[in-house]
């Protein structure tokens, strides 16, 4: 068993949900991950998303869009997002790190080069937001063949048919768009998400971990409700960006992501009255 | 062996060798099947073949001619050149062949809202116009550097009743639009069709755009014949993404001894990094993925997509159609670079020449005729793809000339 499913499977026998920040490498600095990725583990974090950048980033919103921007600009590669991973790796963060990044810059660094790297960083998943299954062949037997997952996104327009496939492609966990659009702090959680995260685990036993306008400590308990996974990202970038010290700032945000999730978690395990 | 093409002729699935495929995130997948099967649909249907064709004709003003450039060509002193004039068709480029399409497929599919992008502003006048035609919401997104060098066309689309959307973000030019339209479909994708204007993109749109716009080669094949009696030696035609091109060249994909010949933006020079020529500088143009689609791309090491340069913003692009990388590694077709000086002379040339004013786009590719012509014989038959018209350009060109005369670099 991955060490993503094995947390998943840990937290779903306690009652919890796994609490997934998003980070993009290099911002607000180029090394800035060597201090918030612990300081958000220290806060709650289950697994961390590791979010490389790149130019034309296009499944996502303004926040992300602006963060990767400044990254690119401070120098950030793929190769460097590696080294910092496994920078963290020796430096004893244990949490599973699930790196996620569009297609271009890891087709360009070679398929089995990057899972080398990979694999040797420390990563135990891949998402590619920009690399539906169909397209994800020779990736997927590649990382699988070195034990890392590949986590497929399944979206509110994908029918009953392709949730299937997708479900049975994807290792590790299901990454759940909540909504129809791109990533950036949202409101509210999206009206129909219970019915959605229904309509998915019909299909499959994986995991779930809801991403996309998760923005809020209650957003958050809300998702940890249906789900097994919130994923912030957005949010978590506007509280860094704006602090004087972004270690802080990520660790008191995720803390109170951390105390919603777990405030709901108690009062559902209060009102079941066994 | 003369008149057989297979790897080509046939693909109508999502690759051109190792090229195409559909690089999207998973909330577009649906839809581009959706489209797939709804145009797959559509081209079965004699009803929406007839009210294409008709409004081609009545509305769209095709056929367009094939213009015999006698001044030019006797300056030259070579081939004889035919322009095939894209330039008359309605809106003054080739993208209405396309616009009218698509946004037909789109009615079809009830989905009444339309987002495109645009670069030179042609494809979002086209976009705008047939919007306006059917009756169907438009949002045009278009970078801010681009709006500033093609203003005419800004002030066309708002009196066409669109909205056009600034893009700035990046080096605020083509590809930076398209991003911003591809994040407005994500949005709303259930009410909304993506108008994309080049044959790029996933899967089905290099495939779709193609098709809609093979009327320029179907025309001229016929064209040429009836006042020649035979085939041309060559066709020229410029590529940003490409679907004046392979407008052009599919129908005479199979006519093996008609050479083909692609012109890109050579900017300031190949050697300066300044263009938007994938396949002619191999430290920056490699196949990679942007937008859907993998094809050439001009990126830095580490993949990331680098700035592009080209006077003319129809051509400011760093990735082209799939189809065309395709057929630049069989050798089918070359792949040729002209620069920004060297456009902006033969915009001028053709102006004073034929009397015709050229969009910047198509000066490159009048540029390479120029070029080509006297290294063929008198007896030797080009058709160049005048893709559109230059009225647009105007105030830039005559920025360029104004500052070139003050001894500026232009």
């Amino acid at each position: 068993m991955s060490r993503i499913a094995a947390t998943f499977e840990s937290l779903r026998n306690a009652g919890r949900a796994a609490l997934m920040p998003y980070l993009t490498l290099g911002y607000p600095e180029q090394d800035s991950a060597l201090s918030l990725v612990p300081a958000l583990v220290e806060a709650g974090a289950d697994l961390i998303e590791l979010g490389i950048p790149f130019s034309d980033p296009l499944a996502d919103g303004a926040t992300i869009q602006a963060a990767s921007q400044r990254a690119l600009a401070n120098g950030m590669t793929l190769a460097h997002c590696l080294e910092q991973a496994a920078l963290l790796r020796a430096g004893g963060v244990r949490v599973p790190f699930v790196l996620m990044g569009y297609y271009n810059p890891i087709l360009q660094m070679g398929l089995a080069g990057f899972v080398q790297r990979a694999a040797t960083a420390g990563i135990d998943g891949v998402i590619v937001p920009d690399l539906p299954p169909e397209e994800a062949t020779t990736l997927h037997s590649l990382l699988h063949s070195r034990g890392i997952d590949l986590v497929f996104l399944v979206a509110p327009t994908s029918g009953d048919e392709r949730l299937r496939l997708i479900a049975g492609r994807s290792t590790g966990f299901l990454y759940m768009v909540s909504l129809t659009g791109v990533t950036g702090a949202r409101e509210q959680v999206a009206p129909g998400l219970a019915s959605w995260v229904a309509r998915v685990r019909s299909v499959t036993d994986l995991p779930l971990a809801v991403g996309f306008g998760i923005s809020t400590p209650g957003q958050a308990a809300q998702v940890a409700r249906f789900a097994d996974g919130a994923i912030v990202g957005s949010a978590l970038i506007e509280a860094i960006g704006g602090a004087d010290d972004p270690a802080a700032a990520a660790a008191a945000f995720t803390a109170s992501l951390r105390a919603g999730m777990d405030r709901c978690q108690k009062l559902d395990d209060s009102s079941d009255h066994q | 062996m003369q008149d057989t093409f297979p790897p080509l002729a046939t693909s109508n699935g999502p690759r051109y060798g190792p090229y195409g495929g559909a690089y999207v995130p998973e909330t577009l997948v649906p839809a581009l099947h959706e489209l797939e099967a709804a145009f797959e649909d559509a081209t079965a249907d004699p009803a929406f073949g007839h009210r294409l064709q008709h409004l081609l004709h009545h509305y769209a003003g095709r056929p367009t001619p094939l213009t015999l450039a006698t001044r030019l060509s006797e300056t030259l002193g070579g081939a004889r050149i035919y322009l095939k004039r894209e330039d008359l068709a309605h809106t003054g480029a080739h993208k209405i062949n396309n616009a009218l399409g698509q946004a037909l497929l789109a009615q079809r599919m009830g989905k009444l809202r339309i987002v495109a992008e645009t670069g030179a502003g042609q494809h979002g006048v086209a976009t705008a116009t047939v919007c306006a035609l059917l009756g169907l919401q438009c949002v045009v997104y278009m970078g801010v550097a681009d709006m500033a060098r093609q203003q005419p066309n800004v002030f066309r689309m708002h009196l066409l009743g669109a909205e056009v959307r600034p893009v700035d973000a990046g080096r605020c030019t083509l590809k930076d639009a398209i991003n911003e339209a591809i994040r407005d479909w994500v949005t709303h994708v259930h009410t909304t069709h993506y108008l994309l204007g080049s044959a790029l993109g996933p899967h089905p749109y290099p495939r779709m755009v193609r098709d809609f716009q093979r009327v320029i080669g179907d025309e001229a094949r016929q064209q040429i014949l009836s006042v020649e009696g035979r085939l041309p030696e060559v066709l020229v035609a410029c590529v940003g993404g490409g679907s004046n091109a392979i407008g052009l060249f599919y129908p005479f994909l199979a006519d093996r001894a008609v050479k083909l010949v692609g012109v890109e933006a050579g900017g300031k020079g190949i050697e300066t990094g300044h263009h938007a020529a994938r396949f002619a500088d191999p430290s920056l143009g490699r196949p990679g993925v942007l937008h859907g689609t993998q094809t050439y791309v001009l990126q830095d090491p580490d993949g990331r997509i680098t700035p592009t340069h080209s006077i003319s913003a129809g051509l400011d692009y760093a990735a082209v159609g799939p189809e065309h990388a395709w057929l630049r590694d069989l050798g089918r077709a070359q792949y040729t670079h002209v620069s920004d000086a060297e456009a902006l002379c033969a915009f001028q040339r053709l102006s004073e020449l034929e009397g015709i004013i050229p969009a910047l786009e198509s000066a490159h590719a009048i540029a390479e005729a120029i070029r080509l012509a006297p290294r063929l014989g008198p007896d030797a038959l080009m058709i160049v793809n005048l893709s559109g018209r230059g009225d647009k350009d105007v105030p830039t060109v005559a920025t360029m000339l104004d500052a070139g005369t003050r001894g500026g670099a232009g």
